[in-house]
């Protein structure tokens, strides 16, 4: 039996062996060697080109490539293949152990693989080798590029080549290839461009590393303009983190724009509706997760109105349980509030415990556009900003086209009057401050995707609510926009120049200044206003 | 009326039964009180609260194999909810209330530095079990997390080597307060003294609980366009989720720019999606993927108590480097009393030094004879797309602890043993 099945090996390897130059010592080097002999085996069999050689280094890549005892094997679920003679082998391995493949091999094992891809037939696949070359190439892959480039006719695809071909050049020992390579990459946006071309400009103890000033000249040039296109593509940066920040900052300060800004109630339980609003987020994905796992993805739409009427029914309920009983009391409702928001968060530390519970985001949401090469725009934060837009939309709609609209705006100008008229002022009331209160929890269900959602995630939040209100001015709907946007690009800008702990800080000293500059706020109500 | 007759017989066997089997009954009734203090509420409870679970793991196994020299250990459980203050009152109360032989717990620096007076003060014991700054040693704690020649040093060296990419600028990320800035300071001194240039290492804090990281990955990128750039990060606490999500989203990836981080383990990423974040490392002196028998006990034992206990997170139990450092202060303390014959916090301490573990890292840890300190292994893990690290580094063996280190000035002339005063 084992004297067959020898032979069967023996047979699989001589009629594997002349079929490719397949490298079996590489293949030996790659999982026995230390890492200097694994790098060298993977330039070795990227060099071959063969078609096992590519199915090992992706096994490798994959984790798929194991060990048993001296034997190399690629596992891959049921099945398992003799690395090294290309034999199926039908014994289960479960004391197979994987080999480990570290940063730096993943980092060349990428690399190489993509450059074995390049001679692939399919354009996607050329392009998506091409973009993972561009984040950085092992020398050792220059003449695969080269073929590559002499074969590609997709103008796309060609430049991206000839750009890691230069990058590569530049290293080289001929002069006039690297002055070319140096000139051809100040078109080039990649960050990593800018590192080689430092390296080109490098001082050692004074002196320059490089001897030839025409060339040093040539990538001083270059540097520049890769430069200059990279400050571009930070500006853009800074200023989408600024709209993101912002965006946050008006969502959270929205409900309060009409809890405090039209209503006048001090309500510093604002942050714990957020926090409802959160919770509930996470009970609909849970229930998604329990019922229905395939929709998964799908649980934020259900999540959205859910965390909007949840948050709206405990507002409703605090209005007409307590806060209508304190109306022009703001001392009263300050403390009463505050009272309120220890007890919610108590209630919430009983019903879910008082670690932190996971969101997870929907895998649309993980990720980012790339802009530039250097900017990228991670989806959840343009989500949430076409949100905000949305609800702002939404809100303003109501606020100004709708009857109720007109009733708490007309209440709020002038209670008595509208009680005159025949306005339920109680009900409008209750209403408005149940829609502050919902806007809260569509707040937790946004913030939710970002951050930490646990009983005190509505303590971080009420003190920037309160100050884009106050510094918006108090009952004006378009300054909490304003304050908060402004807000949110001073906080980025400042945090980029001076640190995360000291442009808290400023903004804050900013804010107390201002407060006593101009009480009323950015935008204040003109002539008699509702504070009579 | 049944019952009530039933509840009677049983009281009188129970009182017939104690009168004649009054020794046997005392020793029965022998108990030990050890404190645990850990915060289970407020910002650190994501951290402290699977500690507490693993002592009082560890102390049921100890009570069911007959407790400490005949006693029961009576766990008494307080929490100092993340309010630094209250855990110098706990303590206190812990001592001089309850009389406890030990105390486990801490995990901040600050809530150490907070307890500390009172521990010299009454003299009371406390077993420390996270990795920490060093610059301290005291006569009355055993610490038996990492000091920073344990952790911070060798993660930094290997970041250095051509395995670990090479790095040649840093970026030293924390949060503000004495544990990142002291060993970003040792940091700073050792990678001057490794040629690294000021202008190549950028240091950068961020506030307690901190949750915006878009400026600071951005500012990363653009540091790193000068040379390889490795990032060390001491974030803590619950920042690290909103850390690690902005790192995935915006793409920085480890093969580019490799973050190391020396608060962050299984326990922590337990929330995130760690596909994108496959190969950012952790540097610990264990992790639950090390393969060896006392760590498929250790985890078959959590696995089982946690379920027992209905523990949150129980259908995907985690272990991870300051639990297992707790396990191993447990024991170590049951073996220096069984030597030292007694419960005296004077006659325990001496009886510490010396004692020997098989941890579940796999290696037979000592507690040094002199520094309170153990030796430990260390290792470097890769994050792999489960969450789990694979362990890409580790030393030989274990190394023993340098509480006082070189890399800050003065340390030299410290004597590397308690002198009986506190020295903060």
């Amino acid at each position: 039996m084992r004297i067959t099945s020898i032979l069967l090996l023996l047979l699989f390897s001589v009629l594997a062996r002349p079929a490719a130059a397949f490298d079996a010592d590489a293949v030996r080097a790659l999982v026995f060697g230390d890492g200097e002999q694994q790098v060298a085996a993977i330039a070795a069999l990227v060099a071959d080109g063969d078609a096992r050689g590519a199915q090992v280094l992706e096994a490798l890549a994959e984790g798929e490539l194991k060990t048993s005892g001296k034997r190399i094997l690629i596992v891959q679920g049921e099945k398992a293949i003799d690395a090294i003679s290309g034999a199926v082998l039908s014994a289960p391995h479960a004391d197979a152990e994987e080999i480990i493949a570290n940063n730096r091999l993943r980092r060349e094992l990428a690399g190489g693989i993509a450059a074995l891809k390049l001679a692939s037939a399919d354009r996607a696949t050329r392009l998506a080798a091409a973009k993972e070359l561009s984040g950085g190439a092992a020398e050792a892959m220059l003449p695969l590029v080269r073929k590559a480039l002499d074969r590609e006719d997709d103008p796309g695809i060609k430049g991206m080549l000839e750009m890691i071909a230069a990058a590569m050049e530049i290293k080289s020992s001929d002069r006039e290839v690297r002055i070319a390579a140096i000139r051809r990459l100040a078109t080039s946006s990649n960050r990593d461009t800018k590192t080689l071309l430092l390296g080109v400009l490098e001082r050692k103890d004074g002196a320059w590393v490089e001897a030839d000033a025409d060339l040093r000249a040539e990538a001083e040039k270059s540097l520049r303009v890769v430069e200059g296109q990279l400050a571009w593509g930070e500006r853009a940066g800074l200023a989408f983190a600024g709209v993101s920040l912002g965006s946050i900052l008006l969502l959270a300060a929205l409900g309060l724009a009409i809890t405090y800004g039209l209503m006048g109630v001090i309500n510093m339980a604002h942050g714990e509706l957020i926090m409802i609003g959160a919770y509930t987020t996470y009970v609909v994905q849970n229930l998604f997760k329990l019922h229905a796992p395939g929709a998964f993805d799908w649980y934020l739409p259900c999540a959205v109105p859910a965390s909007f009427i949840m948050a709206a029914v405990i507002g409703m309920i605090l209005e007409r349980g307590v806060i209508r009983f304190l109306y022009g009391r703001p001392l009263e409702t300050l403390l009463a509030t505050w009272g309120i928001s220890l007890v919610l968060i108590q209630a919430v530390r009983t019903l879910f415990g008082a670690q932190n519970v996971q969101v997870e985001n929907p895998a649309w949401m993980s990720g980012g556009v790339e802009m530039l090469t250097n900017v990228v725009l991670p989806y959840s934060r343009i989500v949430i900003i076409a949100f905000v837009a949305v609800v702002l939309a939404c809100m303003w709609l109501l606020l100004t086209r709708t009857r109720l609209g007109l009733f708490v705006r007309g209440v709020t100008q002038n209670r008595a009057m509208a009680s005159c008229v025949g306005v339920p002022t109680g009900r409008v009331d209750t209403l408005a401050f149940g829609l502050g209160c919902g806007i809260a929890g569509l707040a937790g269900c946004a913030l939710s995707q970002i951050g930490n959602v646990g009983p005190d995630l509505g303590q971080s939040y009420i003190v920037d609510s309160f100050m884009v209100v106050v510094l918006g001015g108090v009952g004006q709907l378009a300054g909490t926009v304003y304050a908060a946007l402004g807000l949110g690009f001073a906080n980025k800008l400042l945090e980029s120049w001076s640190g995360a702990v000291l442009a808290k800080i400023v903004v804050l000293v900013f804010i107390i200044i201002f407060i006593q500059k101009r009480p009323q706020g950015l935008f204040a109500l003109k002539g008699r206003s509702v504070e009579n | 009326m049944n019952r009530r007759n039933f509840v009677r017989a049983i009281g009188l066997s129970a009182a017939i039964t104690a009168c004649f089997a009054s020794p046997f009954a005392y020793a029965q009734a022998k108990t030990v009180k050890v404190g645990i203090m850990h915060s289970l509420s407020g910002t650190m409870a994501i951290s402290e609260t699977v500690l507490k679970d693993v002592a009082l793991m560890a102390i049921d196994e100890i009570n069911a194999k007959g407790g400490v020299m005949g006693a029961k250990i009576q766990p008494v459980v307080v929490d100092p909810a993340s309010n630094w203050p209250l855990f110098a009152e706990k303590a206190r109360q812990l001592l001089s209330q309850d009389k406890v032989a030990v105390t486990f717990g801490c995990w901040t620096s600050v809530s150490r530095k907070s307890v500390l007076p009172v521990f010299e003060e009454l003299n009371g014991l406390l077993f420390y079990p996270v990795q920490y700054e060093g610059e301290e040693l005291s006569k009355n704690v055993f610490y038996t997390g990492a000091a920073p020649n344990q952790q911070a040093i060798p993660a930094v060296e290997y970041l250095i080597s051509k395995d670990g990419g090479g790095a040649k600028r840093f970026v030293l990320l924390g949060t503000d307060y004495v544990y990142p800035r002291t060993t970003n300071k040792i940091l700073r001194a050792f990678l001057k003294s490794k040629g690294i240039a000021e202008k190549d290492i950028d240091e950068k804090y961020t506030p307690f609980g901190h949750a915006d990281y878009q400026t600071i990955v951005a500012d990363i990128k653009k540091f790193s366009a000068g040379g390889k750039t490795a990032v060390i990060s001491t974030i803590n606490g619950d920042s690290n989720v909103p850390f690690y999500k902005e790192l995935g989203n915006q793409g920085l990836k480890a093969t580019n720019v490799p973050v190391v981080a020396f608060s962050v383990g299984e326990e922590e990423l337990r929330g995130v999606d760690t596909k994108p974040l496959v190969g950012h490392l952790a540097a610990w002196n264990y992790f639950m993927s090390v393969k060896n028998p006392a760590n498929d006990e250790f985890r078959k034992k959590w696995a089982a108590y946690a379920k027992a206990k209905k523990l949150p997170g129980a259908d995907k139990p985690l272990t991870n480097d300051p639990m297992e450092a707790t396990y191993i202060g447990i024991y170590m303390w049951k073996q220096a009393v069984e030597k030292a014959k007694t419960f005296d916090v004077e006659k325990v301490i001496p009886a510490v030094g010396g004692q020997t573990f098989t941890a579940p890292s796999g290696f037979s840890v000592k507690m040094d004879e002199k520094n309170h300190h153990l030796h430990k292994p260390v290792l470097i893990g890769e994050v792999k797309a489960d969450g789990q690290f694979n362990v890409v580094w580790k030393t030989k063996g274990p190394i023993k602890a340098q509480p006082w280190s070189p890399f800050i000035a003065g340390n030299d002339k410290k004597k590397d043993a308690p002198d009986g005063k506190t020295k903060i």
